[in-house]
């Protein structure tokens, strides 16, 4: 095994270049666990601790372009207004310490579908610049995921940043396992309202291959809010409307029995979540939601 | 061979010393290892290191049953850096198995593997990773066979029999071979009882297998020494166990294999078998140097053995004005592919499988299989556990048909001193069963929605489901549960359970110092701060010494079966009073003539001095011993003696001491998502005699909580078809995080026995037992299911298994 | 290859380190210093929480390669690290309100009871403690202690940034350090006593 150390993100691309099997590292919270467990042996580690500017991030006007290894604690201390529902997943990420090491850019380098971040990003709309000594280009998020743990990256290919659109209205981020901190999901769901562009986005975690957008789900409420005018009347969303979008939501789902859960739990958790989380971002958005801050609770 | 004198190894333990004014018995004495403890310092096993050592791996099966057709090491021996590999045709003695009853556990595989990740070779080399790779490069051929998994295929007509040609002691009396031990219990007539009931509850009960998941993993170093025998640094829970089952297989008289305790980071009854003992000293021996092991935690898991996870048939009977008429029940424990500790966790499960309650017609039986599962033994509650889990669950569904309040009912039928247990054995010392109830049950209960917060919105940490915001209330009920249990303390059925101690006294700078040294395993219980209390009370000294714990001293039996305080405490005191005879009969000889007070008074030591019963000082105790040589006393001490349950009719008085405790649970329930925060746990307990009130009450709230895990999370999942494990790592075997632990008040009774030292009560497991089923009815309560498995998992809650 | 990095605050040099080794296999086996646990190496569990560069990590999951120049505190150096920022004026005060203690368990009443060096707690002369380490072993939140040194650096981390948290603000941060022992509710007292303790010493 080798250990590269680019301390420039120039080098660090070359360093790619010249050997595409180098396995980047940067939180450790994925790579180590699998080193240590004797589950992955690579060739080469790409350590990217050293290069500033991935820990760094820019709100722009629409957008937070933030550095793919800025941690979740940054993000939950830091990005709480701007990404709302990024900020939520990332304070149910495991813990403290994982936390303090891990960021965007390893969940989205992995690309397991349970990764927490996938959801909030998918709900919120993003892009994934990554950049290789060929050039750069920006990857939709919907793009993005293309199998389990697969992603469209190529070989000599790094995470840059992510683009991710600052929120225009709220967002909220849930995940269901079975203890109460540090655990891996076994499903989450994020959704987020846009309303300048009258539209709802969501994100579904770990009950499919990828991470998934509920569109079926989507374009129910899409319809149903547009055509019972609720953008401008802010009224009250009815029972009905919220149980189809989380029966809609389930649907989309297309999980797996495992040692986490069941399929049929994910399915039916997913919808409980999607339910609520309409009916929580509904109240922010009709600002009485009981003092409630756009970020939730947690 | 080139021998060379080897210096200690780094981590070898030392005397630690602590001097405390008062600190004798009943004080909350702090711990003697706290400051190590707390400064990075405490030695644990896997922190032991030796110049030149080498690293032991074990490579472990990948199936659960199956022929070994070859072995090939070839590539692995010529690896640089590895400088041995071992399988069994290089064990060097004619014992080739260990165990701790029956010695049915292969050192390494002998051309058949009976569960999943049994050990079949070890390579030692310069480096972990380098030992990983070589462990890698063994190729192994195996032949797979059907597995046994469950009662069902393991008794089924030509079931692969998991030990053929079983000459062990209980192989005469099972119905068949896949049955390790079998223990029936009548008395009475339950047919007869059954016609005064004018209710019958039935249940079918099913408990998952839990971890003992002790945080500091299997570990340890073993150095070969000069006389061709080894000394060996371990974590364990009973050195003089591990001794007498490590010299046979490694060929060497007992007394040249020297064991020292390392600090021992939990144990929880995963340190009663063997792990890594042998196998690091066989690497020594055959390198001649020394060998390091350390189980990561994925091979923890299959590195000791679990709680037996069982299924329980019950059946009781009550009249309507709620007395118990009868109780009839099945328990077959899976005991997986070795015996381990199952013999005893059968008889447990069997003779406490009535509860603490009055019970004159019973019909009881418990088996444990023998299957190709992971191999089962001891864990805190020792078949105790999963019986409560049963028969509680029992009580409220009979409440619940009687239209009565289940904790009444409970006292209806609670047991009391004098009650006869199904064995026939007569409960001689106080069992204030229903007053535990009644305690914890007069608690004011928590106030309720604790998670609203002023003006901010749901504080979600309060809730279901913690930080991962699945609910801000929706969907939340609370319930209110409650259990009670019963426990065994000590060694049970005619084992010949004993522990010793040796206690020296001298005088060190004009000051008397007691020196206390036990082969006791200090697993983090406390014991070690309870034997310095019991030195200063009996020996009236300051400063004790607490000498590491090794072989070198006779055995203190085991850490487990909540006896060492007992025991250990026991034989510390016992030492100590003969120390102070010798003591006294040394001041009579000195000064007996100048005060009359030395012949006819009873005589104490108290402060560094020798004085009478009425307060008289009579000389200093460092005057009496000046001039003499140390007073030094190794003594053993037993309880009371037990006799084996008859195998028939499973009569006789064959345990020693029983514990109880109860507990109320208060949970909120997430309905629509099945997920569970327990809002509080509230016990009451009766310990006998608190040496140390801080330590009793933090075995009762970490008993507590173990009993929370497996309510809620805990389960080694197995799959049924392959029998192998699907979850050896803590991403996947959860246990509870301090978000998911309650507040935990404690209520401790001291209603002493009279045959116990300082009239104490083994503590460590009843709050153990009662937990999980106080629980699971707070669960039921809160959903209205009937919930007849632990863990409870959220499918079970919303309808989607 | 060779990594070279503060440990404790002084320089350490660990030659022939195999790239996958991790920081805390570095600390353990190559410096000696073995407080530091490895309890599950998966970052579950909290017991080789180590301060990098000031930030609780787990050290299990920090590759030695990526601590070049950096620098390290771990349980070793946890007294003196307190000790230092005592001096250099950081660190907790309560407020002015006096409300440090949690609800229930250890007030601060109850907290003024208690010697502030308990001497029935040392084992040697001239053992230097952080105030979270002297409440662990006075409130009785050390049994197996093979949790303690984790729990201890990501409390005295807690308490550093704030020093009167509240029951929720404490499981909240102590959610990533497993104890298989204790059921937690000693450990709670200890940091609610070593918070009380600071501010009182205000």
């Amino acid at each position: 095994m080798d250990f590269l150390r680019p301390a420039s993100w120039e080098e660090a691309l070359a360093a790619k270049a010249e050997f595409p099997t180098a396995v980047p590292i940067a939180g450790g919270t994925d790579v180590m666990v699998e080193i240590n467990f004797d589950h992955r042996r690579p060739e080469y580690l790409l350590d990217l601790n050293r290069i500033a500017l991935l820990r760094e991030w820019e709100v722009a006007e629409d957008v937070v372009r933030l550095g793919a290894s800025v941690t979740y604690t940054q993000i939950m201390e830091n990005l709480r207004t701007e990404l709302p529902g990024l900020a939520l997943a990332s304070h149910t990420v495991a813990s403290p310490q994982i936390r303090n090491r891990g960021g965007v850019g390893g969940n989205l380098g992995c690309a397991s579908p349970a990764g927490d971040s996938h959801p909030a990003l998918l709900a919120a709309g993003a892009e994934v610049e990554v950049e290789s000594v060929r050039g750069s280009r920006l990857i939709p998020i919907d793009e993005f995921y293309t199998g389990v743990k697969r992603n469209a990256l190529a070989a000599d290919e790094l995470i840059k940043t992510v683009r991710i659109k600052k929120a225009d209205g709220p967002q909220q981020y849930s995940k269901v396992g079975s203890r109460n901190a540090m655990v891996i999901a076994v499903c989450a769901f994020g959704l987020a309202l846009h309303p300048e562009t009258r539209s709802v986005r969501t994100g579904i975690g770990s009950a499919a291959p990828t991470p998934i957008r509920a569109k079926t789900a989507e374009e129910f409420l899409n319809a149903a809010l547009d055509e019972g005018g609720f953008w401008e009347s802010g009224k009250v969303i009815t029972p009905s409307i919220a149980k189809q979008f989380g029966d809609l939501a389930s649907g989309a789902a297309n999980p797996i029995d495992d040692v986490r859960g069941t399929a049929k739990y994910r399915r039916h958790a997913v919808g409980i979540m999607a339910r609520r989380q309409l009916v929580w971002t509904w109240e922010q958005y009709r600002g009485s939601g009981n003092g409630r801050s756009l970020e939730g609770a947690a | 061979m080139a021998q060379h004198t080897r210096t200690v190894p780094a981590g070898t333990p030392t005397n630690v010393t602590q001097k405390h004014n008062r600190g004798g018995i009943g004080e909350s004495t702090l711990r003697p290892d706290g400051i190590l403890k707390v400064t990075g310092e405490f030695a644990y096993s896997s922190d032991m290191w030796h110049e030149d050592m080498l690293w032991g791996q074990t490579l472990r099966s990948t199936v659960a049953h199956a022929e070994i057709a070859s072995i090939d090491i070839s590539e692995a021996l010529a690896m640089p850096g590895v400088y041995s590999v071992l399988t069994y045709d290089d064990l060097p003695a004619e014992m080739k198995n260990y165990g701790l009853e029956i010695r049915d556990t292969p050192v390494l595989a002998n051309g058949r593997v009976r569960h999943h990740g049994e050990p079949v070779a070890l390579v030692a080399a310069d480096h972990p990773e380098t030992a990983r790779r070589a462990a890698a490069k063994i190729r192994i051929d195996y032949r797979e066979l059907p597995v046994v998994t469950d009662e069902a295929s393991a008794l089924a007509e030509g079931a692969p029999l998991i030990h053929e040609g079983r000459d062990d002691h209980h192989a005469g009396h099972v119905p068949h071979p896949n049955i390790v031990h079998r223990q029936p219990i009548v008395r009475g007539n339950v047919e007869e009882a059954r016609t005064r009931a004018d209710v019958i509850v039935e249940g079918e009960y099913t408990f998952g297998m839990q971890d003992q998941a002790f945080l500091g993993p299997e570990s340890g170093l073993a150095v070969p020494a000069e006389d061709g025998g080894v000394d060996l640094y371990v974590a364990t829970q009973w050195l003089h166990s591990d001794l007498r089952q490590i010299a046979p297989v490694l060929g060497l008289p007992e007394e040249k294999v020297r064991m020292t305790l390392s600090g021992v980071g939990g144990a929880f009854g995963g340190r009663e078998d063997i792990s890594m003992q042998i196998h690091a000293c066989l690497l020594a021996l055959a390198t001649n140097k020394p060998v390091k092991i350390v189980y990561n935690r994925f091979e923890s898991f299959f590195g000791h053995v679990h709680r037996h996870p069982a299924k329980l048939h019950y059946e009781h009977g009550a009249t309507k004005d709620g007395k118990l008429t009868h109780m009839k029940c099945r328990i077959v424990l899976d005991g997986g592919a070795y015996a381990s500790a199952s013999p005893a966790v059968v008889g447990n499960a069997s003779s406490l499988s009535v509860g603490p309650y009055v019970l004159d017609d019973v019909d009881i039986e418990a088996i444990a299989l023998y299957t190709n599962n992971p191999p089962c033994g001891a864990m805190r509650g020792f078949g105790a556990v999963q019986a409560c889990f049963a028969y509680e669950a029992q009580m409220d569904k009979l409440a619940a048909k009687l239209g009565m309040d289940p904790v009444e009912f409970r006292r209806l039928n609670a047991m009391e001193m004098g009650t006869i247990m199904p064995t026939g054995q007569v409960v001689d010392s106080p069992a204030p069963v229903a007053e535990l109830l009644r305690r914890v049950k007069a608690r004011p209960l928590p106030p309720e929605r604790q998670w609203e917060t002023a003006g901010e919105g749901a504080d979600v940490r309060a809730l279901p489901g913690g930080l991962s915001n699945t609910t801000h209330g929706e969907g939340v009920v609370r319930g209110v549960g409650y259990a009670v249990g019963i426990k065994n303390v000590g060694f049970s059925e005619g084992f010949d359970d004993y522990s010793t101690a040796r206690v020296r006294l001298e005088v060190i700078n004009g000051e008397p110092v007691a020196m206390v040294h036990t082969a006791m395993a200090e697993v983090g219980q406390g014991g070690v701060t309870v034997h310095a209390q019991i030195a200063r009370t009996e020996l009236g000294v300051t400063q004790v010494t607490i000498h590491p714990a090794d072989t070198r001293v006779g055995s203190a039996g085991s850490t487990s079966a909540s006896r060492q305080t007992y025991m250990t405490g026991g034989a510390v005191k016992n030492t100590c009073e003969a120390v102070r005879e010798a003591v006294l009969e040394i001041g009579r000889r000195k000064n007996g003539s100048y005060h009359p007070a030395w012949a006819t008074a009873a005589l104490l030591l108290e402060g560094g001095k020798v004085v009478t019963d009425g307060g008289e000082v009579l000389a200093d105790i460092a005057e009496v011993l000046e001039g003499e040589d140390a007073i030094d006393l190794e003594l053993e001490f037993r309880h009371r003696p037990t006799v084996p349950f008859d195998l028939k009719t499973g009569q006789g008085n064959g345990h020693v001491q029983y514990s109880f405790a109860a507990h109320r649970a208060v949970v909120e329930v997430d309905t629509e998502l099945g997920l569970v925060k327990v809002v509080e746990l509230a016990t009451a307990q009766d310990v006998g005699k608190a040496l140390n009130m801080l330590s009793v009450v933090g075995q009762i709230q970490g008993g507590t909580i173990q009993g929370l895990g497996v309510a809620i999370m805990e389960e080694i999942i197995v799959d049924p078809k392959t029998a192998k494990v699907r979850n050896p790592s803590f991403t996947d075997y959860l246990i509870p995080t301090i978000l998911d632990t309650p507040t935990i008040p404690v209520d401790v009774l001291e209603l002493a026995d009279p045959n116990a030292p300082y009239g104490l009560r083994g503590m460590g497991e009843a709050p153990t037992l009662s937990s999980t089923p106080a629980v699971l009815a707070a669960i039921r309560q809160a959903t209205g299911l009937e919930l007849n498995k632990t863990p409870i998992r959220p499918e079970a809650l919303t309808g989607t298994l | 290859m060779r990594v070279n990095f503060t440990v404790n605050g002084r320089q350490q040099e660990a030659d022939d380190v195999w790239e996958g080794e991790s920081l805390l296999y570095v600390l353990r086996e190559r410096l000696g210093l073995p407080g530091s646990k490895n309890a599950c190496e998966q970052g579950e569990c909290g017991s080789c929480t180590v301060r990098l560069d000031g930030v609780p990590v787990c050290s299990c999951l920090v590759a030695a390669g990526q601590v070049e120049g950096r620098d390290v505190v771990t349980v070793e150096g946890l007294a003196e690290f307190a000790k230092q920022r005592e001096q250099h004026g950081h660190g907790g005060a309560c407020g002015t309100g006096g409300a440090c203690g949690g609800k229930g368990g250890v007030t601060l009443d109850e907290a003024r009871q208690w010697s502030a060096k308990g001497a029935d707690s040392r084992t040697g002369e001239g053992v230097e403690l952080s105030a979270i380490q002297q409440a662990f072993i006075d409130a009785g939140a050390v049994q197996c202690g093979f949790c303690t040194p984790g729990l201890l650096v990501q409390a005295d981390a807690l308490l550093e940034a704030n020093a009167s948290p509240s029951d929720e603000d404490i499981r909240e941060a102590l959610s990533g350090n497993l104890c298989r022992c204790t059921g937690y509710e000693k450990i709670l007292d200890a940091v609610r006593l070593a918070a009380a303790r600071q501010g009182e010493a205000v």
